[in-house]
């Protein structure tokens, strides 16, 4: 009776579940103590109020792009440190009986390493740049439809606490990044990590697709008068490929997971080994969203350092029409790829090759772009800054993992490589090298766009170093380790395969690039310090595109009003026609959206039917349902949404800012 | 805000109409990305029909004869919630609510109607984890049924909308949005019947 009770209130939760082996325990009880203390602060400066206002309804998208940026950092620290533990353990490899991780502790840590990076750092990273500088650089205010941004961003954010639950109750997911089955199936994994992988996934993924529609109608619909696509910044066509890629594939992964879930939950048959289903169309499946998945990150990276090339280079990007070609050729390709994931299946020779002619095709533009971006520095003014410098060394690891990519490419060739630790080098050089890379130089970058300071120089000259020679240092021996035979997701080796000089090789290199963390968080907190040292204008660059020509840092409304465009680069020309101090003759209202808090709401409804899923606690899954339905009703029938900011109080906004 | 000159009245409804064009662009696209969803399931139904695993396969549970009238249903509907929407164009607040009730009871009708074969198939002991081939066809059509099921909410909130306050060109665009996914929803439906069920018959 009382048994039955228990388990119509908390389905199979039990307090079994909360007991931890210490490294877990310690991880979890350092992160709720991290909470316990940031809401004590938060109480004890009175602050829920301003939270609560400025930042949590928020619905203004340079609000939601640094909260986006906040996450994603805090969740690089928790992959990074995964990563560190990772090493550790095959830096040792059980030598003298130290055993760091035990082998299903190991299992469950390269999983939620794997999963945490995409999608939580790469991804949140991504959206905070769209966010943070999409809508200026088109000469727009505002996203097409700002209620759904905040509904996506706690989305995310829901998702994000989710995959970092088991580390209070339950366990991690130890069947990998993408879960294939069957060891994702009931019968292998009964227990909640699979489900905790799927539902976060599923909902931060949802979110993600609402941004790539969100993003996708803003660029084609609220660009400054004048701005035609082919006088778009390529930052901007980047992003329109990235999102257009995450309308055709992400679909796919919510039917993906939503299928894995029903052979979960209620026993169906899609992906078990019995009664007709079969794994293979999940892995057919999850690499047709994965592969476009990579194609999303790295997307937005380019454009990102497109626009440093240019402006550091002191000149106009070369080659702007074959980069946009590039682009829209990689978004259609990046859908004919997704087999060279699986060679080893056996398909069979006919489509392994056509598979492997279509990856070595999509290399071409990809090299299109390297060549563009070389002849923009050639004979420019290149100044070394330290975006510059984040550039450099893409290209260089970059144009390594490309090579490498395309060696994986030849199908016989990759009965080799496949599942070794040559593969695992070959993605970090893309998703370090390129994405992660890519969004550090847009830190340095556009940092002082948004707080009227710069980043110090010479701690980020350090920081960069620091991670480029602890990157080559930790993936250049995993090339020649995969060479070896060693294969990825290994927890020990034996001994006497030698391979323990290269891993501790590679074990030092972490190191620096932790030492790069450092360098980083230093930067930061040190710019802060002396902020009134670093402070500058608007234009401190000497860029080129619109989101330079507003007020540092922007105003609510940002553009008072909007400029017209006439070419490609229009701040750049602005500044050759001397009209950046125009000031119009009268201003006009400018409406606004009012905040919202339904979007924090759903998303943290979305949070609790999550958790009662994977705990089967089914009363609460219908509860909080009912709230997201409810909640979306009034939210989209609401009319009275937007804010009137009258003109006169521009002009003195206005004024005030030009005579600061 | 009674201090409003006209200029400013006009740029006013200027953007308003600019968001509304917004979201019917936003819309198609979301509409586009179901596309992709249920293309997703179509192939999974394709790559494991063959999966019966000795249960049942399409030709022996289908019901023909149910199924069109299901299909009819579904059709006149799509053609009363144009005319409803026709009716409120045109102002007309009393037809456009009957036209708009009608369809609600069809779609009713229709779930009803779906419902009650998958409790005939479950009965029967061909339920969805009898083999793959059931699982995907449960699920595929499932998915096309909370559609409708979301469409029906969605209808219930216009029509009391429409009888509690007078109609807003804010709510005539959402009755048109609402319109499209109905028939988005009926295309759908085409495939299902035309590829599950005829198809599955035949073989
Ligand atoms: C910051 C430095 C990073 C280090 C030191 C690092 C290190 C590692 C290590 C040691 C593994 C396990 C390799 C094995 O199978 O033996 C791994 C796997 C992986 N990493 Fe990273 N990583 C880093 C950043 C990233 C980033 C930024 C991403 C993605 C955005 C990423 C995505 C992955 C994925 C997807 C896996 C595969 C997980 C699996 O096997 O299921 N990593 N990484
Ligand atoms: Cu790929």
């Amino acid at each position: 009776m009382i048994d039955q009770i228990m388990q119509t209130l908390f389905g199979r939760l039990t307090p079994q579940d909360f007991v931890h082996d210490p490294i877990m325990a310690g991880a979890g009880i350092a992160m709720v103590g991290a909470l316990i203390l940031a809401i004590a602060a938060v109480t004890f400066f009175k602050k829920w109020k301003w939270l609560w206002q400025n930042w949590i309804t928020s619905l203004d998208p340079k609000k939601i792009g640094i909260m986006y940026i906040i996450v994603s950092i805090i969740m690089l620290l928790r992959g990074f440190g995964d990563a560190l533990l990772l090493r550790a353990q095959q830096v040792v490899n059980d030598a003298n009986g130290v055993e760091i991780l035990s082998s299903d502790h190991f299992q469950q840590i390269f999983s939620a390493h794997g999963s945490i990076m995409i999608f939580f750092v790469a991804m949140g990273l991504v959206f905070g740049v769209f966010n943070l500088i999409l809508p200026q650089q088109l000469g727009s205010r505002d996203v097409a439809f700002p209620f759904l941004n905040s509904v996506s961003f706690w989305l995310f954010f829901a998702g994000m606490i989710i995959i970092n639950m088991p580390l209070v109750v339950g366990e991690f997911s130890n069947a990998g990044w993408l879960a294939y089955p069957p060891l994702s199936g009931l019968q292998y994994n009964p227990g909640t990590g699979v489900d905790y992988w799927i539902w976060s996934l599923q909902i931060a993924g949802i979110g993600s697709l609402l941004s790539g529609i969100n993003f996708f109608v803003t660029i084609l619909k609220m660009r400054a008068p004048g701005m035609g696509l082919m006088k778009m910044p390529i930052f901007a066509w980047s992003a329109l490929g990235s999102t257009a890629l995450i309308m055709f594939a992400f679909p796919i992964l919510t039917v993906t997971l939503a299928l894995l879930s029903l052979d979960r939950l209620i026993d169906t048959n899609f992906f078990t080994t019995t009664l007709g289903g079969s794994a293979m169309l999940y892995i057919n499946l999850i690499w047709a969203w994965g592969h476009p998945e990579v194609y999303i990150l790295v997307l937005p990276a380019f454009g990102i350092f497109s626009e440093v090339v240019a402006t550091f280079s002191g000149k106009k990007l070369f080659g702007y029409t074959s980069m946009v070609l590039a682009i829209i050729a990689i978004t259609i390709l990046s859908f004919t790829v997704w087999l060279h994931h699986f060679f080893t299946m056996g398909a069979g020779a006919d489509v392994n090759t056509f598979f492997g002619i279509m990856t070595m095709i999509i290399a071409i533009p990809t090299g299109v772009k390297v060549f563009n971006w070389i002849f923009t520095m050639y004979r420019g003014r290149v100044r070394f800054t330290t975006p510059m410098l984040w550039f450099m060394g893409f290209i260089v690891t970059f144009t390594i993992g490309g090579l490498t990519g395309v060696m994986m490419s030849v199908p016989a060739a990759d009965f080799q490589f496949h599942n070794s630790l040559f593969l695992v080098a070959h993605f970090h050089n893309m998703i370090v090298g390129g994405v992660l890379f890519g969004v550090f130089a847009a830190f340095t970058y556009w940092f002082p766009k948004f707080t009227g300071f710069m980043l110090n120089e010479r701690l980020g000259k350090m920081a960069f170093w620091s991670w480029l020679v602890g990157f080559i240092l930790a993936f250049g021996p995993l090339y020649i380790l995969g060479f070896m035979g060693a294969i990825r997701r290994m927890d020990h080796y034996d001994p006497s395969l030698g391979w323990q000089g290269l891993f501790i090789v590679a074990g030092v290199g972490i190191l620096f690039m932790g030492l790069g963390v450092l360098f980083q968080l230093a930067q930061v907190a040190y710019s802060i310090w002396k902020r009134k040292e670093h402070a500058v204008g608007p234009d401190p660059w000497n860029a080129r595109t619109l989101e330079w020509a507003t007020a540092t840092p922007p105003a609510e409304y940002v553009f008072a009003t909007i400029p017209t465009v006439t070419t490609r680069d229009a701040f750049w020309q602005m500044k050759k026609d001397h009209k950046t101090n125009d000031r119009p003759e009268h201003y006009e209202d400018i409406w606004l959206p009012k905040n919202r808090s339904e979007g924090f709401i759903v998303g943290m409804a979305a949070l609790v039917f999550g958790a009662a899923v994977v705990w089967h606690i089914w009363w609460l899954l219908i509860v909080s349902l009912l709230i997201v339905i409810v909640v979306l009703v009034v939210a989209l029938t609401r009319d009275d949404t937007e804010k009137r900011i009258p003109a006169e109080e521009i002009a003195r906004e206005e004024l005030r800012r030009a005579t600061v | 805000m009674s201090h409003h000159s006209p200029i400013v009245d006009i740029s006013r409804q200027k953007a308003e109409q600019e968001t509304l064009q917004r979201k019917s662009i936003g819309f198609w696209i979301y509409l586009m990305t179901d596309c992709v969803l249920f293309a997703t399931l179509f192939a999974v139904f394709a790559v494991l029909r063959p999966g019966t695993a000795g249960g049942p396969s399409g030709a022996d549970i289908f019901d023909l004869p149910f199924v069109l009238v299901e299909t009819m249903v579904l059709l006149v509907s799509s053609f009363t919630v144009g005319l409803g929407l026709l009716a409120a164009r045109y102002g007309y607040k009393r037809q456009a609510i009957a036209w708009l009730v009608v369809t609600f009871l069809l779609g009713i009708t229709f779930l009803v109607m779906e419902i009650s074969e998958f409790r005939h198939l479950i009965a029967e002991g061909d339920g969805w984890q009898r083999s793959a081939f059931l699982s995907s066809y449960f699920t595929l059509v499932a998915t096309h049924g909370l559609h409708i099921a979301v469409g029906l909410l969605w209808m219930l909130v216009v029509i009391i909308r429409l009888i509690r306050f007078n109609f807003k060109h804010t709510d005539l665009g959402r009755l048109s949005l609402l319109s499209l996914f109905w028939h988005f929803l009926d295309v759908i439906w085409i495939f299902i019947f035309s590829i599950v069920y005829l198809m599955g018959s035949l073989s």
